[in-house]
């Protein structure tokens, strides 16, 4: 309220405090602006156009989009079914098990900051470090997982995992979904650990095991941060990247493509910048409407 | 049922006494318990075991790898194929490189990002509520979405004589600026987190000794931001360090590669030697899981921060 009098005082001050406010944000909307919304906005006009980059490029009105999902060469199609079965995994396969660690980790267990610690591990570690390391794992002849198979007698089983159609795109799923199962239980086990501990004793007075509680008590309570899981594993999904492009560049026969592979082929490959700008476009769109769309359901099912 | 609970909860406090130890005990059912903590140990070990493997693989001659000796300890610790990723895969190079890139970005998101909060969070003004959702709508931007643009500008620019060298394609400053872009919206809404929590009378304390607006910004706030500093740094490194699209799509000569690109290159050359590729990756990972040793709590909270606003 004070500061508010002072300030309408004198117009000159305030006049003052505008510039200094615009110096304080300039860094940052300097950076936010050429980086981010101005490159938004260029997508977006260019995604309308039949560009190779470097000169004018034509007006093609929506015809990218069109050619996006109706034309059998891009394979946008085939990379958007991906990264679904990728968000399928992630939210059916891996969130649960994350959640049940948070679950079982806010249980005051022995041991409780190790564990943390460890599972939030590979989170930390470069996509690229882990595609490498499981391209070893996954090596037809000296890799560990068909060498292990071989000790078990079980060398009908082997394969060439990344390499074969059918295998590439589960080889790919693994390691994806291990690697951020930390990630959701960290942010889980918080929304847990938040949870009042009062709340928890009065229901286990009430006679109820710590699966009830757990069921209807504390799943309750951390709902927002599992949507916040849901719309970071789904999101992420589309986004894929760096894993495929080490594990199988996109291979064999352009079965494992997902939207950002295809995106850098349109640049490097293709020289269709146009096009190249329509997959981003459809990228951000994909991104909200499927963060709006979860954001929905989970609102849906509180009512 | 409940109520009865409630008042023995209030009246006798030795029959609480007694519940908690009857619930004690009803908890402790040690076959479920058992089975709990060899789960939690066996998700603990597919955890662990992937970088145990890493890093005695780094260690390794290809005929131990390929031998017998495929989990266990290395026979001969083979140092060698460290000093061989160094030199032949040029990664010390790349690391410096890495340190370079990330080092830089993580300074130019902090000082943007701390000016940009105080803006928002520390002087009264009619738009700052729409400026700062402005800024949060990076949150949920993808990388991919300005990828096409910010390339294109980038090559226009390598034409260029003088600036070309500093800002165009295969320059540090086409990966430092993009990063530092992209990790803003995380900055400011951690920074906000810790800025809302010092008290505004400092601010006012100032004024009257005859601070302005960058007095107390530089005097008062910066001074009492290093905890926010560290949870930034952490999660500034890790995007940075780790990142690889932009990295592989704005770098094409061998000189400015950052270790991301630089391992995928290795890993192109090397196929059949697997002990230089191991030394790379653990080259690549070492500073990481150091710093995590050291700071496991600020980069969990950094990791959570984001989240929790969603």
């Amino acid at each position: 309220m004070a500061k508010n009098n002072t300030m309408n005082r004198k117009s000159g001050k305030n006049w003052g405090q505008g510039i200094t406010i615009f110096l304080f944000l300039l860094p940052a909307l300097l950076l936010f602006v050429s980086v981010l919304i101005a490159p938004i906005a260029v997508s977006l006009y260019r995604s309308l156009q039949d560009w190779n980059g470097f000169s004018e490029g034509t007006f093609i009105g929506l015809s990218n989009y069109k050619e996006l999902f109706t034309s059998g060469s891009i394979k946008f199609t085939v990379a958007l079914k991906n990264s679904l079965i990728l968000a399928f995994f992630s939210v059916f396969v891996q969130l649960p098990l994350s959640l049940l660690l948070a679950l079982l980790l806010g249980r005051k267990i022995k041991g409780e900051r190790f564990f943390l610690s460890v599972y939030f591990m590979p989170v930390l570690i470069s996509t690229v470090v882990i595609g490498q390391l499981w391209l070893k794992i996954y090596n037809p002849d000296y890799g560990l997982l068909n060498r292990m198979l071989d000790a078990l007698n079980l060398s009908s089983w082997k394969h060439v995992w990344v390499g074969e159609v059918g295998y590439a795109l589960g080889a790919i799923l693994v390691p994806t979904i291990w690697q951020y199962v930390g990630y959701h239980m960290l942010l889980m086990y918080a929304g847990v650990k938040g949870v009042n501990p009062d709340l928890r004793e009065a229901a286990m007075l009430d006679g109820a095991t710590n699966w009830q509680v757990d069921r209807y008590v504390v799943i309750p309570i951390i709902k927002p941060i599992i949507k916040v899981c849901v719309i970071f594993a789904v999101t992420g999904s589309l986004k894929t990247y760096d894993l495929v492009r080490i594990l199988t560049e996109g291979g064999p026969f352009q079965t494992t493509e997902v939207p950002s592979t295809l995106l850098e082929n349109m640049l490097f490959l293709r020289n269709r910048y146009g096009m190249g700008s329509t997959i981003s476009v459809m990228l951000i769109i994909l991104c909200f409407a499927f963060a709006l769309l979860i954001s929905a359901a989970f609102k849906e099912k509180e009512n | 049922m409940e109520d009865t609970n409630k008042k023995t909860k209030k009246n006798d406090s030795s029959k609480i006494q007694f519940e908690e130890e009857r619930y004690t005990l009803k908890k402790t059912n040690p076959a479920v318990k058992v089975v709990i903590i060899v789960f939690l140990v066996i998700w603990a070990f597919i955890n662990l075991f992937p970088i145990y493997f890493m890093f005695t693989f780094s260690l390794k001659s290809n005929e131990e790898i390929f031998g017998k000796n495929v989990i266990g300890l290395p026979h001969d610790w083979l140092w060698s194929n460290y000093s061989s990723a160094m030199k032949t895969g040029n990664m010390g190079l790349y690391f410096l490189n890495s340190v370079l890139v990330t080092v830089a970005a993580t300074a130019i998101t902090v000082i943007a990002a701390m000016m940009a909060t105080y803006a928002i969070t520390r002087i009264k003004w009619k738009m700052s509520g729409l400026t700062n959702s402005f800024f949060m709508l990076g949150l949920t931007i993808p990388l991919q979405a300005s990828i096409v643009p910010v390339y294109v500008l980038l090559s226009n620019i390598s034409k260029k004589p003088v600036i070309g060298g500093i800002f165009g394609i295969n320059t540090y400053a086409s990966l430092i600026i993009p990063y530092a872009a992209f990790t803003l919206a995380m900055a400011i809404l951690i920074c906000t987190g810790f800025m809302v929590e010092i008290p505004y009378d400092l601010d006012e304390a100032a004024r009257i000794d005859g601070c302005g607006l960058w007095g107390t910004f530089f005097k008062i706030i910066v001074p009492l931001m290093k905890p926010a500093l560290s949870t930034i740094g952490v999660y500034s490194y890790l995007q940075c360090w780790n990142e690889f699209m932009f990295a592989n799509v704005f770098i094409s000569d061998s000189v400015h590669r950052t270790l991301p690109v630089g391992i995928k290159a290795l890993s192109g050359q090397h196929t059949t030697n697997w002990g230089p590729i191991g030394a790379a990756l653990c080259i690549a990972t070492f500073p990481t899981l150091l710093v995590y040793v050291f700071l496991s709590k600020r980069i969990q909270e950094s990791f959570i921060a984001g989240a929790v606003k969603g």
